[in-house]
């Protein structure tokens, strides 16, 4: 930052003016560039995103104030009694991480494949391609694809005629309708693209001749795929169930669009918020955000942030 | 690996099978936004354009598309600044907490939107009183451009720091022998090396933001509606359901050239969608 306006007062290439002066200074005392560059992200982040955190946290601990519907600064640890002993609650929060899971499995049985046949089995000139198939549908609008897959599951009404229902209905017959199916199938939908990509990395760092040489020495492919390629793609394959679990996790728009009456913490969360109930919907917050530590924690443990 | 090609070939029928589940749905929509019914209903009833007339006539998409085009360009522009100081810092200098603060521009990204959005609704609905500074963020353009810069550092980071690991340490010392600056360095060599990760990072950053919706949702106020925004808005009303899906269309056809400039800008897979 400050280079860049040094450099803007600074007359001419040749000159050896102020900024050459700057330079020297910044050679001299290298705690002056790091300080320089670091302070200004460093402040945003703890600013606006973990003072926003912290201060969500404090919030659970407040008191509504029933008339206003405003958190008062009363302190009451009845929120998190709510939130975290109300059997209900406990369920939608088990629920949300089963279809997480479930998400994260699914991209994992689809990707797994897909970026094994893109990197070591497609023609070298034919990857590229291949990469940008699988990441154009990420730009394609999560509201849209979401009605798109909406179409696909509608049963349609019993009543009309046929032809009133959705794409799958009406091509093949059967649907699973709105619930916990489609609303896995959507939401694995549409974060596949994030654990394709990541394995692709993974696998593209792998030379084949070390896929070679353990057919060289007697290995089957099923051999070959569990003692060379899991060690290689364990990173890649965690890192892209950051994406597919939180993102599954805290979703509360596809449960509207096709989960039918499956509601995940998302919605638990906002509705509260909508209610309004700030200090509620904050004490609700409090379980997403554990359980994304723990799942960060633990797949840091697997090197993921190494392939992220 | 010598795998047989019945194996070859099964992956190759599942791969596409990949892509055939991937380009499904969109299909659909692109056919929806040409039929004459209203409703999601299949098959289509017959082929029209009126829908396509109707979209390009009414102002409330043009207005969404307008604004989000706004905020995601000065989010964009924050995120640049702020990602790429912090690619500098991590890239060049070691030090004490570096572990924390790459966690830290994950963390906005990692935990779930509606967090996010919990957190800045409740944040920015606050009177913050620290002595010297009294202040409200209050609602408006300006909250959603600060919620979407703060999710887009990572991706500007990303992007960066990707290309100054690969850029070689003896290109800076080349160029001090060579008797150049620190600032004439920066401008004759760091910056013609980064500028196309700088595109590339502020491209997807302007994606991330142009399509956030959860955030947005509990972050913006009165008189600001992203097309996000106006699609949820519309697709619970059933007659404006097929300009919803003409909107889509379009924002589909948009992204093309630019998820295809962004791949090709970026250094490697890994940054190139985050």
């Amino acid at each position: 930052m400050s280079s860049v306006a040094a450099d803007a007062s600074s007359p001419g290439p040749a000159s050896a003016g102020p900024g050459r002066r700057l330079g020297r200074t910044f050679t001299r005392h290298p705690w002056l560039g790091l300080v320089s560059t670091v302070t200004a992200p460093v402040a945003w982040l703890l600013v606006v995103y973990i003072g926003a955190l912290a201060l969500l946290v404090v919030t659970a601990f407040f008191k509504l104030d029933e008339a206003s519907q405003k958190p008062t600064s009363e302190f009451t640890l009845g929120n998190l009694d709510t939130a975290f002993t109300t059997s209900t609650f406990i369920w939608t929060v088990v629920r949300s991480v089963g279809v997480a899971l479930a998400v994260t499995v699914l991209c994992l049985v689809i990707a797994l494949p897909m970026a094994f046949y893109i990197s070591k089995v497609a023609k070298p000139w034919a990857r590229r391609g291949f990469v940008v198939a699988v990441i154009l549908p990420l730009w394609a609008g999560y509201l849209v694809k979401g009605y798109a897959w909406r179409a696909m599951f509608s049963p349609g009404s019993k009543f009309a005629a046929s032809g009133s229902g959705g794409v799958l209905q009406s091509t093949i017959g059967w649907t699973p309708g709105f619930g916990k199916a489609a609303l896995v199938i959507t939401l694995a939908y549409q974060w596949l693209p994030y654990m394709v990509l990541p394995i692709y990395a993974g696998l593209d760092r792998l030379p084949s001749s070390l896929l070679d040489a353990s057919a060289d020495l007697g290995g089957r492919p099923l051999r070959t795929f569990r003692s060379v390629v899991t060690p290689t793609i364990v990173p890649a394959i965690a890192a892209g169930s950051i994406f597919t679990f939180s993102l599954s996790l805290g979703d509360y728009i596809m449960p509207n669009i096709v989960g039918g009456t499956t509601q995940l913490i998302g919605n638990l969360i906002a509705r509260t918020l909508l209610a309004p109930n700030q200090p509620l919907a904050a004490a609700f917050t409090l379980w997403p955000i554990l359980i994304i530590v723990v799942y960060l924690v633990s797949m840091s443990k697997l090197h993921a942030f190494e392939d992220l | 690996m010598n795998l047989s090609p019945i194996a070859q070939w099964a992956l190759r029928i599942f791969t596409w099978l990949g892509l055939a589940f991937l380009y499904l749905p969109l299909v659909v929509v692109v056919i929806l936004s040409f039929n004459s019914a209203t409703s999601l209903s299949w098959p289509p009833r017959g082929f029209t354009l009126d829908w396509w007339s109707k979209a390009w006539e009414a102002d409330g998409p043009r207005e969404a598309f307008i604004t989000s085009i706004k905020v995601a360009a000065v989010a964009t522009a924050i995120a640049l600044v702020l990602g790429t100081l912090a690619a500098f810092a991590l890239q060049r200098y070691r030090f004490f907490g570096k572990t924390s603060i790459s966690f830290l521009l994950i963390l906005p990204i990692a935990l779930p939107g509606i967090v996010t959005a919990v957190a800045l609704q409740n944040s920015f609905s606050r009177r913050i009183d620290l002595g010297i500074f009294d202040f409200q963020v209050g609602f408006g353009f300006h909250s959603v451009v600060i919620a979407h810069a703060t999710f887009c550092v990572v991706i500007a980071y990303n992007n960066v720091v990707a290309r100054l690991r690969r850029m070689s340490p003896n290109l800076l010392e080349a160029s001090a022998d060579l008797g150049a600056g620190g600032v004439q360095t920066f401008r004759l060599v760091t910056f013609p090396l980064i500028r196309s990760a700088l595109l590339a990072g502020g491209i997807l950053a302007f994606a991330l933001s142009f399509d956030e919706i959860v955030v947005t949702t509990f972050t913006s106020g009165p008189g600001v509606e992203t097309l996000p925004q106006w699609i949820l808005n519309n697709l619970t009303r059933p007659n404006n359901v097929p300009l919803v899906t003409v909107v889509a269309t379009v924002v589909m056809l948009l992204s093309i050239p630019l998820a295809w400039l962004a791949q090709r800008l970026s250094d490697d897979a890994r940054a190139s969608y985050l």
